[in-house]
């Protein structure tokens, strides 16, 4: 009997069937995500070596969630960085030349760096986990290498019977090259 | 190997005058990957000896003790501490690019911010080293930290030391993750026309990188919000550093200016650092045409005005001495331009204060010649101001009187000093020749993209 590795189910999730195409040109990318939207597609997903605010424009994706995380961390960050520096000064007060044990001012370092911190490495914990959730969700799709270089692509996830539609729509786009994955 | 890179037709378009197309940028930076030539293991064994030198002079320091060091009555800070705040000085120009640059979308920052960031992060990792060399008893470093002992003693949080320390502390993990995070979709692209070993490294590396939508829908924002977060952070570490001696008493330490005089100055040198290592690296990975002579010129002007503000801030302690009126404060500001260390005091005002002014010329700031002599000068300065202000502003206390002949620094301070270069650049070295030390997706956006800018839908 063969026991599933749980590490194989979360970074290699189950091949999707569907169809690749190869893009040279920026324009003909955004042309042909326009067209999948309008022919009702919502299960694709576009490669590209660089974030352009085209692409983003054509695929009009709700804001990204990481900012909570950010938010979040931040404000934790902030609280912890209060809390130590307070009760670590109550827990073995010392008291200099009548000054407050407790003083805020100089422990508003703290609480900065601590924001500083812990807003950061949550921000790195949301973008690792809802990008682990979309690929999740994609399943492992079809990839060329040539796409973190100088290509864009676009992968549509299309069951056998329905590819034939997919390639014809993106051939139509100016893709230099379509094929079933 | 990855192919040598092949140019592309010139662009016709009316943005950027360049002939770079994504494919050659891609293969030029991969390229830097590969053997780099004699020159590099040349300058990467003269590292390694300087690192063993100070291993050497470490091992002495700590069998017979800090007196080795010169320390005696009343200069306790000295070499060591001066090279901890030259270090972090060093690392602060690396976030000023990669982040503050960022926010305001200046175009020319991606060829250079990776290289920036890079030190920065090596940097910050050598300073980190001087205080622990400094407290003497090295075992015991972990009484810095803040946890529960036997005893239920904390740290006193109302001294600026535990201030630096988180202060340090974040920068150096918040600067790693920026470093990381940016080198991620450059992993990927470099793994993508790798082969043998290194595939497999950037295989591991890249964390799964493919440029999907959803995974730029992630990335571009949560980068924007840690560029946004280590903002302030680069300009409170080094004010925080500055506090160090300014919340003092010691006269010439004593000083409201000392923060952003001490940040102006850490971006000052830290710029001029970033140029002391492009020049070469340019050149040893033929990397002309993506970091080109207005990149240097830019880092030039980012020297000449933090330069200018550093020559204020020397005038205006100068002055505020003789005008506010306290004799220790006239007598330490006596003691600095014509005491037995005068050397140290004017070569820091020449290097720092009169220098830059060479910058105004548009002839030097476009000779890359001229530059890195400049920069190599600035950094001399740079490592004097600091000595001067700790080290100097010590053994010149005029107020203790059986202070008769100051202080010496011993060849225990050089040799770890000499060490503390032969790390940084060991570190360096041996990042540029296995990852990315050019940004590849974001010098992909300075260029126009193949078709044209498509229109907004």
């Amino acid at each position: 009997m063969k026991l599933a590795n749980p590490l194989t189910a979360i970074f290699h999730p189950p091949p999707t069937a569907g169809v690749l195409a190869v893009f040279g040109r920026l324009d003909a990318t955004v042309e042909a995500i326009g067209r999948l939207r309008a022919a009702g597609h919502t299960e694709f997903t576009v490669y590209s070596p660089l974030a352009r605010h085209e692409l983003e424009r054509a695929l009009a994706q709700p804001t990204s969630p990481v900012r909570m995380w950010t938010l979040i961390g931040g404000i934790a960050g902030c609280a912890i960085g209060t809390w130590i520096s307070l009760y670590m000064s109550y827990d073995w007060p010392v008291q200099v030349g009548g000054k407050t044990i407790g003083s805020i001012p100089p422990y508003v370092v703290i609480m900065f760096e601590m924001t500083v911190l812990f807003g950061a490495l949550t921000t790195i914990l949301g973008i690792l986990l809802n990008i682990l959730l979309a690929a999740r969700h994609q399943g492992t799709i079809a990839y060329d290498p040539r796409f973190t270089n100088d290509k864009f692509g676009v992968f549509v996830a299309a069951r056998p019977e329905r590819a034939g539609t997919v390639e014809a729509l993106l051939k139509a786009c100016a893709a230099e090259e379509v094929r079933r994955a | 190997m990855p192919q040598p890179p092949t140019r592309g037709a010139p662009a016709a378009h009316t943005a950027p005058a360049t002939r770079l197309t994504y494919d050659y940028v891609t293969r030029t930076i991969a390229g830097t990957l590969g053997n780099p030539g004699r020159g590099y293991y040349a300058l990467l064994g003269s590292a390694v000896t300087l690192l063993a030198i100070g291993i050497v002079c470490l091992l002495y320091l700590l069998r017979y003790g800090l007196g080795l060091a010169g320390y005696s009555m009343p200069t306790y800070w000295a070499v060591f501490i001066t090279c901890f705040v030259f270090w972090v000085g060093i690392a602060h120009s690396g976030t000023l690019i990669s982040a503050i640059l960022f926010l305001f979308r200046s175009g020319w920052r991606t060829a250079v911010y990776r290289v920036a960031e890079v030190m920065t992060v090596f940097a910050v990792m050598t300073a980190g080293l001087f205080p622990l060399i400094h407290i003497g008893r090295q075992w015991y470093f972990y009484w810095l930290i803040p946890y529960p002992n036997e005893r239920g003693l904390w740290p006193n949080f109302k001294s600026p030391l535990i201030w630096d320390e988180f202060a340090i502390g974040t920068y150096f993990t918040v600067s790693t993750v920026f470093l990381i995070m940016g080198l991620i979709p450059d992993i990927a692209a470099v793994r993508d026309v790798a082969t043998g070993w290194r595939k497999k490294l950037y295989a591991i590396t890249a964390l799964g990188w493919r440029g999907t939508n959803e995974q730029w829908r992630h990335y571009r924002p949560a980068y924007l919000y840690i560029a946004a977060l280590a903002t302030p952070l680069v300009l409170s570490v080094h004010s925080v550093v500055s506090w160090d001696f300014a919340m003092a008493q010691v006269p010439a330490w004593h000083e409201t200016i000392f923060a952003p005089y001490f940040v102006a100055g850490a971006i000052y040198s830290g710029c001029a650092m970033v140029i002391t290592l492009l020049v070469p690296m340019r050149k040893f990975f033929r990397l002309e045409e993506i970091v080109t002579v207005h990149h240097f010129e830019n880092l030039a002007k980012l020297i000449l005005l933090t330069g200018m503000i550093v020559c204020y801030a020397y005038v205006v302690e100068y002055f505020v001495a003789w005008y506010s009126g306290p004799t220790p404060e006239r007598a330490a500001f006596w003691y600095r331009a014509f005491g037995p260390f005068w050397w140290a005091g004017w070569t820091m005002n020449v290097c720092n204060a009169f220098l830059p002014w060479l910058l105004w010329s548009k002839k030097v700031r476009t000779n890359i010649t001229a530059l890195f002599v400049i920069s190599i000068f600035v950094n001399v300065g740079m490592w004097m101001e600091r000595f001067v202000i700790i080290a100097i502003h010590l053994a010149g206390e005029p107020f203790e009187p059986w202070v008769k002949h100051g202080y010496n620094p011993t060849w225990a301070d050089w040799g770890i000093m000499a060490g503390s270069f032969g790390w940084f650049f060991m570190w360096f070295l041996l990042f540029v020749k296995n990852f990315p030390a050019v940004s590849v997706a974001e010098v992909k956006e300075e260029l126009p993209p193949p078709g044209g800018r498509a229109r907004h839908t």
